[in-house]
């Protein structure tokens, strides 16, 4: 295990490297997800108030 | 009608004569380039063997800096008072007057930074066999930075905060130029045939862009 | 295929599409990363240091293919002034911008070790440097322009312009690589690659398109769902006023 983390040596290039390929596809693909549900949040709230006022018409 | 070279020429003289009276942009970017690589000693020291190996450098990045600092002036002027509404309503093809544009730019800016760059060269400590080749290099070069700088000009014409902008969409692609004149004003021959490749590609990458970009900016 | 390019079509198809590409993205991730972690064997020369190419060689490859992509998007919306396609290129923006600062990280982490400094100006980490600035004022011009119209076609212009330079910028800084620095660095991915090590690339490689495919959907249905809610916005202050 030990051996397995310490990578030869290069443990502290190698691991970093995989830890930022982990966050920044994390934090792309979060913050296009969460920016999507907000957008589409917006959405049904505008439609919703489209509807409503329609009604009261 | 006249022809393009007519229509042209009368374009460039009317942006020469505009330039001469008003005065200023072209003088304005020869000091900045003059206090500008002025600095360089005192961020890395005097020591004249040092400043010989960074003089070309220095003065081409220079050249480029100072190219940028007025382009966004490009258009402004005749986008304010509606003459390049008038112009694009014109039959003249909208990319002849960003040729007239960037000769007159050229001429009034880049001519005059040339001029002054040997005299750099001196403060710096230029080897005397790179004077010719520096100032060639800046001659076949420059074309190619106020092409690809009407771009960015073009783009950001009708924007509050455009210098800046223009500087992030212009700096990179001043990449090529910026490589092939040092080189070129170092000595290496071959490296004006890049050179002026690259002043030919923008040549016609320039108005096609510029306009589409003038266009949309107007329409 | 060509129906998609209505928004009502794209967002039907897409919707059904989303899920299942964003599952296998992650599972191939998920068996790339093994393999690369655990099966792959060390270099004979770098040891186990090679295993960040795993990372890095499909990050900076997909980073220029991406800009490709990009470009091709906006061509197709000058051409056709098609909102989709418009929307495909600003939805590519900030995945193929993650690529390229992820290829400049780990190419300097997998630098430090082979040269022993974090930064050489070596030919491809150069242009990858310049093909994030690139990337950078794309975006900034979209921030810039307020009329979305205007700014799609700014954005296109830029892209366009972008990848006729591409090439120039390119071939001028490995010719200034061979200028200023004749080849002492090592090469690190040689033509010759061994297929235990070739199979966790491309599962690699895979990986990351599909990352980018699942992204670049859930990007443009935000996109689309941003346009719509911008008009009901404006319908509804009309209705109002």
């Amino acid at each position: 295990m030990i051996e397995f983390l310490n990578m030869g040596g290069y443990g502290a290039y190698v691991w970093p490297s995989y830890a930022l390929t982990a966050l920044i596809l994390g934090v792309v693909a979060y913050e296009s997800w969460r920016s999507y549900r907000a957008a589409q949040n917006q959405v049904r709230a505008l439609e919703k108030r489209q509807a409503d006022e329609g009604r009261r018409r | 009608m006249r022809g393009w070279m007519g229509m042209f020429l009368i374009q460039l003289r009317r942006d020469l004569t505009l330039a001469a009276r008003l005065g200023g942009g072209g003088l304005l970017a020869v000091a900045f380039f003059v206090v500008l690589v002025t600095l360089v000693p005192f961020g890395v020291g005097a020591e004249p063997a040092l400043l010989s190996k960074l003089a070309i450098g220095m003065i081409w990045v220079g050249v480029v800096l100072s190219t940028l600092l007025s382009l966004d002036r490009l258009f402004q002027a005749d986008y304010e008072d509606g003459s390049l509404d008038l112009i694009y309503l014109s039959p003249q093809p909208l990319g002849l007057l960003v040729l007239a544009k960037c000769a007159a730019y050229w001429i009034t800016t880049a001519l005059p930074l040339i001029v002054v760059a040997p005299l750099l060269g001196v403060l710096l400590n230029l080897p005397a066999e790179n004077y010719g080749f520096l100032v060639l290099s800046l001659l076949v070069g420059t074309p190619a930075l106020s092409l690809v700088g009407a771009v960015g000009a073009a783009l950001t014409v009708g924007l509050r905060r455009g210098s800046l902008l223009l500087s992030l969409l212009v700096l990179p692609l001043c990449v090529p130029t910026l490589i092939f004149g040092a080189a070129a004003a170092g000595g290496h021959l071959n490296n004006f045939y890049l050179l002026g490749a690259v002043s030919l590609v923008f040549l016609v990458v320039s108005p096609i862009a510029s306009s589409a970009a003038l266009k949309l900016n107007l329409g | 295929m060509f129906d998609l390019a209505n928004p009502k079509k794209f967002m039907d198809f897409s919707a059904r599409l989303m899920p299942w590409l964003a599952g296998l993205a992650a599972l191939t991730l998920g068996t790339g990363l093994y393999l690369a972690l655990f099966v792959a064997p060390p270099d004979y020369q770098q040891g186990e240091s090679v295993r960040i190419m795993y990372v890095h060689v499909p990050a900076a490859t997909l980073s220029m293919a991406v800009y490709a992509f990009m470009a091709l998007a906006s061509a197709l919306a000058l051409i056709m002034k098609h909102p989709l396609a418009d929307m495909a290129a600003k939805a590519t923006a900030p995945i193929g911008a993650g690529f390229t600062f992820l290829a400049l990280v780990t190419g300097s982490l997998w630098g430090k070790p082979m040269w022993g400094t974090w930064w050489v100006w070596d030919a491809r980490l150069t242009s990858e440097l310049v093909l994030l600035f690139l990337y950078l004022g794309y975006m900034a011009i979209w921030q810039a322009v307020e009329d979305p119209i205007k700014a799609a076609r700014a954005a296109a212009v830029v892209a366009l312009v972008g990848v006729v330079n591409l090439p120039v910028i390119k071939f001028s800084v490995d010719w200034w690589n061979t200028l200023h620095q004749p080849a002492s660095l090592m090469r690190v991915d040689g033509p010759a690659i061994h297929p235990s090590m070739l199979w966790p690339l491309l599962v690699m490689f895979a990986a990351y398109g599909l990352f980018f495919a699942a992204v670049l959907i859930v990007r443009m249905r935000m996109e689309i769902l941003k346009r719509r809610a911008r008009s009901l916005q404006l319908a509804q202050a009309r209705a109002r006023a």
